[in-house]
């Protein structure tokens, strides 16, 4: 019986963050700062003619202004844009200038003054108009067609297609992007607001050309990223440009504008999907085409019609996919990345079927269970997918939904309900952990992991707490700093299932040598016992089988003549994992009410019935999974990046026109964990959730709005003029 | 190299900018100045000590090391700071009387973080809709970056940093904390200061957008979930803690204890908790 694992517990970073004691990137006292403002580009394409910086450098305060005309280059020879390094023009709201001034205010003011006089060029921003090219493979790989899925789709009984599209959305994490850059000599210090120090620290290695280990990382608290931190922005390396310009240190945020241009985005995607069918329901062909923008000069891809692929039993499945170069920044990853964009597609899809087929949208999903991975044939390591259907239904009520739309209603509001599937895959990536005992107790863990917000700090502690029998108070657990050994970017909802399992691998090699030291005792009380024999638990090492025959640790290290214990472990990911697919699935269930005379819609309740293994702290869990929720609403029905074609550029770029769910859009969301015990995935058995959770949403509160209104809404977000 | 102009005890904001007056610092900010190692004798102590402050052991070493700080190569650049139209302003926050000269037009929000060290107010959009920077004003919440420190002459504030006595916590903070009432921890100051100014706003039986009868005279209001959340709306959270700030608040506001949202189901394969 886990004495941690599974049971509710509060951040340990709880006190900090209520108190304003957590520090973010920004936020540390550096003596002597200086202050960096971004002057942005206002034509999409083209070359800047000249740029006059006069009169903003005779303005009080003003230390120095970097344009390209002075900036170091980059010796890095990544596609990824690097700022200030040219003329050329790539897109509207590039830095073209950083301002240094005394203070902020100074910085700003200042590059307000700057002049400049631009080349323009004919740009494209829309997609749809814009060039397209093969998208890159992904990390796994471009999927080749399975089976004959024209042929397929031709001889089917019933045949739906629909085009969908997904507007440009942005993170919006509430911590704006941030560093503070500061140089010793030829090493490099940065504060930073990333996912992953490590990538970081490479990256701006690479593009000073001085060595790794010349360049240090910190980020202890992340306020936000959802993505947008995994790939390092441009702004650390013009922040460290200034910093070693001025030889001070130099503080750079980006403005809430700047975010829109300066870390990536969701990208638009354009999606068609036709689905061949037998009248009983049983899937014979999907050609799911997808079309996402990227920018001129670097492709990203995300793949999103390829999460589908391991979804439903269906022989023939295909999944061309396309990238538009437009001249805008390049995407990136965004929470569920691919996957929410694809399941909104193939979601809605599947609701389109069940109404031409007149079978539950339910149903048709178990019809079409995938008992085994139906792209490799492998078996799943776990999949309680089924069982999330029906619980899920069972606490929604479902049975009680009337098929018919427009069917059920609430007063003056119509009552939809909906259904969608998620999927995500369960990940593992190699991670290091250095964990120290103590003789009084106390425990120091380090990891150069990331928390972004999903409680990273709180339930590496409750896994180190646990296996080493140690309460979690006594541990101190650091993050965040490239002296740390190394982790994997906090993205992909891999990080407890890494840094969780390099974390109970260092568990237990200080068992090991706790029990090495006790059978080298003289009349040693556990003489002849094997590693599986002994535990740690409450404070000390036992024998299982006579658990009062036990030595604190405290014992144990007086006896070895040591004041600690330390060990750095790396965990791998375990190699039976090949032969199976390891996936987390999720059954979402959603209730709107729709006012059609006002165009309003409220999501009202939403039952999350989730299966990710096994759950570490569902107090930690179940906000994730609203998180996942909260997102979803805000992608169904609120968020879009609009942009003037016109101009290139986009518009919405404030928190008033972009619009992420506030209290007042947000109801009842429950979660239901369905746990599976899963050997293979890793030791812990744990899949990762974070993603999971957002993924079927969308399409979930599309299918709901059809459900109540009988119109199908085909192009996020489903906005009130769309609906009146 | 110039290793005077950087040695750490004078370096800070240069003097023409007069910061925090250190006779009126509490015993707090003093701790504080301590912990950040900005007076000289303690600044040792502070090195022998575990990052307690927040501060990561990388900070540690910089403060430990003036170089940190010097030229590597020509000279250091150092304008002579003229703030134009400096006001010289006086306030009260968290209780200890502050009085600085200020650029006329910095925020409260920048005059907290950049010169009074109090980073708990949060810019999120620095244009008034995202609440995260949401303070105490005289008895009323106001959003700190929509208010010039300028016009904050004689004023009472009140900071995330303000609510708890020592280790005792303000009862909303410690409601957040029970019901996660966050995730990444950057809108938290902002939601808290938020919903500490509303029990007062319910007592006084101020009218919302949602209240029923606003003819109805004024007395302490009984809040719904949906006062609650229309009254809360100004504060963005895009982790999606909502329904937990709820559940704090309301926890908060009727005494009465809030359920959690989650269920181990019955047909998980492992012992349920």
């Amino acid at each position: 019986m886990a004495k941690y694992i599974g049971k509710e517990m509060s951040r340990v970073d709880g006190f900090a963050k209520v108190t304003g004691q957590a520090k973010y990137a920004s936020e540390y006292k550096i003596p002597n700062v200086a202050y960096g403002y971004i002057a942005q580009s206002e034509i999409a394409k083209g070359s800047i003619k000249s740029i006059d910086t006069s009169e903003a450098e005779k303005q009080s305060g003003v230390l120095k202004i970097l344009t390209h005309l002075n900036c170091p280059k980059t010796k890095s020879k990544d596609e990824a844009f690097a700022a200030l390094q040219s003329d050329k023009i790539v897109f509207s709201g590039q830095p073209i200038a950083l301002v240094i001034a005394e203070t902020f205010e100074q910085a700003r003011f200042a590059a307000r003054l700057i002049k400049t006089e631009y080349l323009k060029a004919e740009h494209v921003t829309e997609a749809e108009k814009a060039p397209t090219v093969e998208a890159p493979a992904g990390f796994f790989g471009k999927p080749k067609p399975r089976g004959d899925a024209n042929t397929a789709f031709e001889k089917s009984e019933v045949k739906i297609e629909a085009e969908y599209t997904i507007p440009i959305e942005h993170h919006n994490a509430m911590e704006p992007h941030a560093a503070i850059a500061m140089w010793d000599g030829g090493k490099l210090m940065v504060f930073d607001k990333s996912q992953g120090v490590g990538t970081v620290q490479g990256h701006l290695a690479e593009s000073f050309g001085i060595p790794k280990e010349n360049v240090s990382v910190s980020s202890e608290f992340v306020g936000g990223a959802f993505g947008s931190a995994l790939n390092p922005n441009y702004y650390s390396f013009i922040a460290a440009c200034a910093a070693r310009e001025i030889n001070r240190p130099v503080k750079l945020n980006y403005t809430r504008r700047q975010m829109f241009t300066g870390n990536g985005y969701r990208p638009y995607t354009w999606q068609k999907v036709r689905i061949g069918a037998s009248r009983d329901g049983k899937l014979q062909s999907i050609i799911h085409e997808a079309v996402g923008n990227t920018s001129s000069f670097e492709n990203f891809g995300e793949n999103p019609n390829s999460f589908g692929r391991t979804l439903y039993k269906c022989e023939n499945y295909d999944t061309p996919y396309r990238l538009a170069k437009t001249d805008l920044p390049t995407p990136t990853w965004m929470r569920a990345p691919g996957a929410v964009s694809g399941a909104f597609a193939l979601e809605s899809a599947l609701d389109e079927l069940a109404y031409e087929l007149n079978i539950d949208p339910l149903e048709l999903r178990m019809i079409n269970y995938a008992e085994t991975d139906p792209e490799t044939g492998k078996p799943f390591s776990s999949k309680a997918l089924m069982e999330c259907f029906k619980t899920g239904a069972k606490k929604f009520g479902w049975e009680k939904r009337k098929m018919e739309p427009r069917s059920m209603r609430d007063g003056r509001w119509l009552v939809g309900w909906g259904t969608a599937t998620g999927l995500w895959g369960a990940y593992q990536a190699p991670a290091t952990m250095k964990m120290t005992v103590r003789k009084d107790g106390s425990v120091y863990i380090g990891s150069a992991t990331a928390d972004i917000g999903p409680g990273t700090y709180t339930v590496i502690t409750m896994i180190a707490a646990e296996y080493l029998g140690i309460e979690p108070d006594k541990i101190k657990f650091e993050l965040g700093d490239t002296k740390l050994p190394n982790a994997p970017m906090q993205g992909g909802s891999l990080t407890v299932a890494s840094v969780g399992t390099a974390a109970h691998g260092a568990a237990g090699q200080i068992k090991q040598k706790l029990l090495e030291i006790v059978l080298k005792m003289k009349n040693s009380p556990m003489a002849d016992a094997k590693i599986d024999d002994v535990e740690l638990a409450d404070g000390v090492l036992r024998t299982k089988k006579d658990k009062g025959n036990s030595l604190t640790i405290g014992q144990i290290l007086q006896e070895g003549g040591l004041d600690e214990v330390s060990v750095t472990h790396t965990s791998m990911p375990g190699k039976e994992r090949g032969q199976y697919t390891t996936q987390a699935h999720g059954a979402q269930f959603v209730e709107v009410k729709v006012d059609e005379e006002l165009g309003i819609i409220k999501v009202t309740r939403v039952m999350e019935a989730t299966a990710c293994g096994r759950i570490m702290n569902p107090k930690t869990s179940h906000s994730q999974e609203m998180g996942g929720v909260v997102g979803g609403i805000g992608m169904a029905l609120t968020e879009i990046t609009e942009i003037d074609h016109r101009y290139g550029r986009m518009t919405t770029t404030d928190l008033a026109s972009y619009h992420v769910p506030s209290h007042a859009d947000i109801h009842e969301i429950e979660t239901e964990f369905v746990e599976e015990i899963d050997t293979v995935v890793n030791p812990l058995g744990v899949k990762g959730m974070g993603e999971l959770c957002l993924v079927g949403i969308p399409a979930a509160i599309a299918n709901a709005v059809f459900h109540a209104t009988g119109k199908r809404f085909r192009d996020l977000p489903i906005t009130p003029d769309k609906l009146i | 190299m110039n290793e005077e102009k950087f040695d750490l005890e004078d370096c800070g904001n240069p003097p023409d900018m007069a910061t925090v007056e250190s006779d009126v610092l509490t015993v707090d900010e003093e701790k504080l100045l301590d912990e950040l190692g900005i007076f000289g004798e303690s600044r040792r102590k502070f090195l022998g000590q575990v990052s307690t402050a927040g501060l990561s052991v990388l900070a540690m070493q910089l403060l430990a090391e003036n170089e940190a700080f010097a030229a590597s190569n020509g000279d250091v650049k150092t304008a002579a700071v003229k703030l134009e139209n400096a006001v010289k302003v006086s306030m009260k926050v968290n209780g200890s009387a502050k009085s600085l000269d200020v650029d006329s037009r910095m925020t409260l929000l920048d005059a907290l973080r950049e010169r009074m060290d109090l980073t708990g107010s949060k810019k999120g959009c620095d244009h008034g809709q995202c609440g995260a920077c949401t303070v105490i004003v005289d008895g009323q919440r106001v959003l700190s970056c929509l208010t010039l420190a300028a016009t904050c002459e004689g004023a009472d504030v009140t900071t995330i940093e303000g609510l708890a006595t020592g280790e005792k916590l303000h009862p909303v903070q410690a409601a957040f904390i029970k019901h996660d009432g966050f995730q990444c921890g950057y809108c938290t100051p902002g939601q808290i200061c938020s919903a500490v100014a509303l029990m007062e706003e319910a007592k006084r039986g101020d009218a919302s957008y949602v209240t029923e009868n606003i003819q109805a005279k004024a007395r302490s209001l009984n809040l719904s979930d949906d006062e609650i959340r229309e009254r809360m709306s100004g504060n963005l959270c895009r982790c999606g803690a909502y329904p937990n700030i709820l559940r704090a608040i309301k926890e908060v506001h009727t005494g009465k204890e809030q359920a959690q949202g989650w269920k181990f189901s019955e047909s998980s394969e492992t012992e349920v908790a």
